[in-house]
């Protein structure tokens, strides 16, 4: 099978997302698509899988120009995609979402065939090395497994072309070493695949053929033999880039945030966060590393008193403030940079000045008593927008419609200045490009250096490695490894995060 | 960047925290610390409902005085027990569940919180009853009459919710297709015809519901609003211009009982389960039918899995909209066969404003049932029981205000909302418009 996109041009209203992309894929082949967020590799994948349609351009299968309407057409031409986001139906077993679309029936009224299918997903599970259970529930199962299932959902359908989006993303390293391993075989096995990713690591090590694309375009075609990370690197972000951060070594002084015997549960009412203990000094940077979902965002909510602890005290500067309401703790000095910035982070309606001032519009110079003072929340947004770099139009803009590294600088100007004693930073680089992760690294080494305790929360390796002055390891809510100095190392976490006791990764 | 596994180097970690093993202990413990208290409170509040069944329906009564249920209406079938006797047995009952509840966490605690009402409505009914006969049949009969409405209700709620749009308009299309069946009921001459109206009137107007909230978008509470207000209006309005001046096109009459073969002839359960009109038997079968296409069918596979994730039904190939558009106009018919009960099933002819909130009675009847055409069986043959119940005490002349009684399974159902014992989970993308590219 060879899959042919030549020409193709996708236009939003008012932006051009895809621009005369051509773009070729043969069975037994990998093609990594890389490029910065916002490049386009969605999109154009969407236009091969039918689920957007391409202004100009055309798509060929083996030679022959075909026309996707939608999804149903690209899954009968033998192209699968696994989504970046899970299309799994978190309710239903995995043998029901893979048979969803393609369902075996017995009798008028249309019984559902489950032992067929079973025995289906269970011939595939062997022959491609998958292994699911097909009668478990989707929403139990670990995010690895469930990609697995979203991989045998394409192959349920007999995909020849699978296209990969950003599966890494939410993997811990041993289930991305496991994943290259099945990528590898299925290209072995004669499938095409396609892989979109911005890791350029993973793209040395599991692609035959790179292309990369930047606003839009193909900017370049080349071979991991013939590059290495800093070429690609430059050639996806379209300027000379650094991938380290500038750091001095730590000066940690007195203890600013200390947390003894914290429980926390989830919303579930499961225990999240399992009796932690630990303390952040000021003039350094703790980053708690892990793979999502070990208790990382339930440990952050009760810090900033979004959510009580089950047992436990935290104190910061020696005063106890378990529980205590996220109001005192600014005013005690704390800046937290949420998970969810969309959510928790921001307003999206609201202008961005706004925005700069959430969590202090009320607070006395921005406000006298019940009225507000527009012009000093103004003044103060223009300030701030300056100094981070905030390119917005102007500071009335709603801060929704801004990129989202631009709407994470907003979050980060209003939470860095007043972080003057701890900065708690969960994900704070999430899904931003190359050159916003820099600046927001930069600040948060410039913010230590100033004297606060800073914790960074993250799932990234590279992140953690890039900031961290002492690494805690999370996992099942408990902190698995505490790592100092030039202990701090990728293999060390990256056995750590996947949930190897100490004991075996020494 | 380097290999994250390779396996030749083995890593060190120092650790600094760590490995306590009473950590996990004190965590488990104080959630199995809060499991335990519920059950507890559970057993307490068992413990005075117990006590407040003696204290009121116990003590004070004549030892003497007995009560009669009366088990049929044709024979003389009947159950004489002793009042102060019966409702001693049944309060001890709950008190014993109560201290063993409290002594030793039972489990099922959920069922038998149910067999704890259970045993206290009837020990209310002993007491009720007491120095008269108290028609149990009776009031059975009017249970499953009062529920049928309720549940094919529930049932459009079902259909439509679980393809993820929320329909608040049953209350609208059961007062239109009320209104269409006894008109054409009448006009014809043939119930089967103004039922067969009823129902197309009800999918008439789901029609119209998914039209505004699946292909415009409309959010969907505001489109059932102006539903129901436009069948509020519209048949307020022919009611009192065309059937006022016209009494013989309100005249539709009802559908006769039916006693089942066998089954009907079972004493007691027979005379209120198997002796009655068609819309009972159809209820009997469309839920347990429902139910199982939902579970176990292509279709219901498809309607479940556009209610939950219509993205991820849409990758593999299902129309979401179009699915929605079926399962909105399915429920319709159901609403429509609900409304056409009222005038073919029970009253003989439409009445304005009849349906007098019976819609969204069986919206939380659907809620109750947890989205489960089953369920919504279950949970409308207790709140019609609450409803004849009601009606009853008004004949008996009890001292308790009827209208807290009708209250009970709307405050049951407020907590049922709230999440008390076990969310009832509604389908994930219920009331979401879903956009296409």
């Amino acid at each position: 099978m060879k899959v042919e996109l030549r020409g193709i041009t996708k236009r939003f209203p008012g932006v051009t997302a895809n621009e005369d992309v051509d773009l070729s894929v043969s069975s037994g082949e990998v093609l990594a698509l890389l490029g910065e967020n916002g490049a386009g590799k969605s999109t154009l994948m969407n236009v091969l899988y039918g689920l957007y349609h391409a202004e100009e351009g055309e798509i060929l299968l083996d030679g022959e120009p075909v026309t996707f309407e939608s999804p149903a057409d690209a899954l009968a031409a033998g192209i699968g995609m696994v989504h970046q986001h899970f299309m799994l139906v978190p309710v239903f077993t995995v043998n029901e979402n893979l048979m969803l679309g393609n369902e075996v029936t017995r009798g008028p009224l249309g019984k559902l065939d489950f032992e067929a299918s079973r025995e289906r997903i269970v011939e595939l599970s062997r022959r491609y090395n998958l292994a699911v259970d097909p009668d478990a529930l989707v929403e139990n199962l670990p995010v690895g497994v469930q990609q697995r299932a979203e991989i045998l959902k394409a192959l349920y359908r007999d995909a020849d072309l699978l296209i990969l989006d950003e599966p890494t993303a939410v993997l811990t390293p041993s289930e991305v070493t496991e994943l290259e391993g099945i990528i590898s075989a299925l290209a072995e096995a004669g499938k095409a695949i396609i892989l979109i990713t911005h890791k350029l690591g993973e793209v040395m090590r599991v692609a035959s053929r790179i292309a990369v694309l930047r606003r839009g375009r193909v900017v370049g075609e080349t071979r991991p033999e013939d590059t290495d990370e800093q070429h690609l690197a430059e050639m996806m972000v379209g300027h000379a880039v650094k991938l380290v951060v500038d750091k001095t070594e730590a000066a940690p002084a007195e203890v600013v945030l200390s947390v003894d015997g914290l429980s926390v549960r989830d919303d579930r009412g499961f225990v999240a966060v399992d009796d932690l203990d630990f303390e952040v000094r000021s003039g350094e940077i703790l980053a708690i590393a892990g793979v999502q979902g070990n208790g990382q965002t339930e440990l952050v909510e009760s810090l900033c008193g979004l959510r009580t602890p089950l047992t436990g005290v935290v104190t910061l500067d020696g005063a106890d403030v378990t529980g205590a309401p996220p109001g005192d703790l600014f005013r005690l000095g704390l800046g937290h940079v949420p998970e969810d910035r969309q959510n928790d982070g921001l307003v999206g309606p609201f202008p961005v000045a706004d925005n700069m001032v959430l969590n202090t519009f009320n607070w006395e110079g921005f406000a006298s008593g019940p009225v507000r003072d527009r012009d000093a929340v103004h003044d103060n947004a223009t300030r701030l927008s300056e100094e981070f770099d905030v390119r917005t139009p102007s500071v009335d803009t709603p801060a929704g419609t801004l990129s989202g590294g631009n709407q994470q600088k907003v979050i980060v100007a209003r939470e860095f200045t007043h972080a003057q004693r701890l900065l708690i930073a969960a994900q704070p680089t999430r899904g931003l490009d190359v050159g916003s992760i820099q600046y927001i690294h930069a600040r948060i080494v410039a913010i230590r250096d100033a004297g606060a305790a800073v914790l960074v929360v993250s799932a990234e390796l590279d992140e953690v490695l890039a900031l961290a002055d002492r690494v805690a390891v999370m996992s099942e809510g408990r902190f698995v490894g505490m790592l100092e100095g030039d202990r701090i190392d990728r293999n060390t976490i990256g056995l750590l995060m996947a949930g190897h006791a100490t004991e075996e990764a020494r | 960047m380097t290999d994250t596994s390779s396996s030749g180097t083995q890593p060190e970690a120092s650790v600094s925290t760590g490995t306590k093993s009473t950590d996990k202990q004190t965590a488990d413990a104080a959630v199995a610390a809060e499991a335990r208290r519920r059950a507890t409170r559970r057993g307490i509040i068992w413990l005075f409902t117990g006590v407040a069944v003696i204290w009121l329906f116990a003590i004070g009564v004549d030892t003497s005085i007995s009560s009669t249920f009366d088990l049929s209406t044709t024979t003389d079938l009947t159950l004489t027990v002793p009042s102060a006797a019966t409702v001693w047995v049944l309060g001890g009952v709950i008190v014993a569940l109560g201290v063993l509840q409290i002594v030793r966490p039972l489990g099922a605690s959920g069922y038998l919180s149910v067999l704890v009402v259970i045993l206290a409505v009837m020990a209310f009914l002993t007491w009720a009853g007491r120095d008269q006969a108290f028609s149990l049949v009776g009031m059975l009969q009017s249970t499953v009459t009062r529920a049928t409405p309720l549940a094919l209700g529930a049932l459009a709620g079902v259909l439509c919710e679980r393809s993820g749009v929320v329909n608040i308009a049953i209350e609208g299309m059961m007062l239109f297709s009320a209104f269409l069946a006894a008109f054409a009921a009448s006009a014809s001459g043939s119930l089967w015809v103004g039922m067969a109206v009823g129902v197309f009137g009800g999918a008439a107007l789901a029609w119209g519901h998914a039209g505004l909230s699946v292909t415009y978008k409309v959010d969907q509470i505001i489109s059932g609003t102006a539903i129901n207000f436009f069948a509020t209006g519209i048949t307020a309005y022919l009611a009192a211009s065309v059937l006022t001046s016209n009494p013989q096109l309100n005249r539709s009459g009802t559908f006769d009982n039916w006693s089942l073969p066998l089954l009907g002839d079972i004493p007691f359960i027979g005379e209120f389960l198997f002796d009655n009109n068609i819309y009972v038997y159809t209820m009997y079968v469309l839920l347990p039918l429902v139910t199982w296409m939902l579970f176990r069918s292509r279709w219901g596979l498809r309607v479940r899995s556009v209610g939950e994730h219509p993205r991820a039904a849409d990758t593999v190939g299902i129309n979401v909209l179009r699915t929605r558009y079926h399962s909105v106009i399915l429920g319709g018919m159901a609403a429509g066969l609900a409304g056409s009960f009222l005038p073919l099933g029970s009253v003989g002819s439409f009445q304005e404003d009849m349906t007098a909130g019976r819609g969204f009675i069986a919206l939380a009847v659907m809620i109750f049932g947890r989205w489960n055409p089953v369920g919504a069986l279950g949970a409308a043959l207790l709140f019609g029981f609450a409803e004849s119940l009601n009606s009853k005490l008004a004949i008996l002349g009890t001292p308790i205000p009827s209208e807290f009684l009708l209250m009970a399974p709307y405050v049951v159902t407020l907590f049922v909302v709230a999440g008390f014992g076990g969310r009832a989970r509604p389908p994930a993308a219920d009331g979401q418009p879903y956009e296409t590219n």
